[in-house]
């Protein structure tokens, strides 16, 4: 068994609110120089930099996983999570069909820049990533499941695009794997002020939009950096655990 | 102002079972598609305008005993969300209409906050 630590939520320079550093050479070399071993690229409703990313970490003990944080009809954000590339894209096209078709205004939301594995420039991606897709969150979980991810709804205590703030409480029918809370609040702080989290594996992220912001508390105890580990180890079944260490800063 | 006369006047369709409306007064109004804040900022009785149709409307106004929900902009709820308000005795209303016209109707009607 392995202890790793993951960062199971990070954006790069296709997300328009990431910062021009989250290059894939610099994301994977400030993940190392932290220790965590395990990262989840999850770029708005996008996944055309997670090839880039995994070939700038080809050869380190860095894993990379491939994600999307999805936003869903009620302004909900969620991280969906798979082992393969495959999987990933074909979530994509399901999530492309209920995208609306609306251009992106770089001035004012940002630039959605697709590269290679080196941080050079590919093309941009004309459409507005940050945006609604059309569809339930309820429809998106069942989605990423059918493809055998892992559905985690992003900082729910955030006020914006949370699913506290959007939907008052968690669905009765949401079958989630976890929730993530924000950097901003220990996990025991989140339970106090959310007493309906006891009921789900928490997981605790940088939300990464700059290399700064890497925190890697998640700690797990896995045979290997994959989908099916990981949801073993929210569940502590097995043998395999989780927790969320304490931030230090 | 009852309800039936809120259906009535704002051509909206009801999506629930059919109640007697006309003895159902609202309280007051309020919008917000932000249900944490519905839950925290609508007064009891009150009618909801809101374009979130998801089924968690229905445990909100059941909480907060919402006199009727008008969800707007065509947003369509699903059967299971349907069900459950008729279950829990909640009244969903339908409009293409947006917030902000059905809003100012409803405060020309006399309703307030």
């Amino acid at each position: 068994m392995k202890t790793l630590r993951a960062e199971l939520h990070v954006h790069t320079v296709l997300s328009p609110c990431a910062e021009l550093e989250m290059l894939p050479p610099l994301i994977v070399q400030t993940a190392l120089d932290q220790g965590i071993h395990w990262i989840a690229i999850t770029d708005h409703n996008a996944t055309a930099n997670i090839a880039a990313v995994q070939k700038a970490a080809l050869g380190t003990p860095l894993t990379i996983i491939p994600g999307m944080e999805l936003q869903t009809r009620e302004e909900v954000h969620n991280l969906c999570l798979f082992d393969t590339l495959e999987q990933a894209e074909l979530f994509q096209n399901w999530v492309n069909q209920h995208l609306p078709d609306l251009e992106n205004q770089p001035d004012y939301f940002g630039e959605q820049l697709v590269v290679d594995e080196a941080g050079d420039f590919i093309r941009r991606e004309p459409r507005l990533l940050i945006t609604s897709a059309d569809l339930s969150i309820e429809q998106a979980c069942q989605k990423v499941h059918q493809l055998d991810g892992v559905f985690i709804p992003a900082h729910v205590n955030r006020k914006a695009f949370g699913l506290l703030a959007n939907l008052g409480l968690i669905p009765e029918d949401l079958n989630a794997d976890a929730l993530e809370i924000s950097r901003h609040l220990k996990p025991s702080q989140a339970l106090q002020q959310f007493p309906q989290l006891k009921s789900f594996p928490l997981i605790q992220s940088g939300d990464v939009h700059r290399l700064e912001e890497f925190i890697g508390v998640n700690q797990f105890n896995v045979e290997a950096p994959t989908i099916a580990e990981l949801r073993k180890a929210l569940q502590h079944q097995d043998g395999r655990s989780h927790r969320i260490l304490s931030l230090t800063t | 102002m009852n309800i039936q006369q809120v259906i009535d006047q704002l051509e909206l369709t009801v999506l629930t079972e059919p109640k007697d409306f006309q003895s159902i007064q609202p309280s007051a109004g309020y919008t917000s598609d932000l249900l944490s804040c519905v839950m925290a900022g609508a007064a009891h009785g009150s009618i909801w305008v809101t374009l979130q149709a998801h089924g968690n409307i229905v445990a909100v106004a059941a909480l907060l005993e919402i006199t009727a929900v008008i969800i707007t902009e065509g947003a369509m709820p699903d059967p299971a969300t349907i069900n459950k308000a008729n279950q829990e005795g909640v009244t969903l209303l339908s409009t293409p209409r947006s917030s902000f016209e059905i809003i100012g109707r409803l405060w020309e009607m006399g309703l307030r906050a």
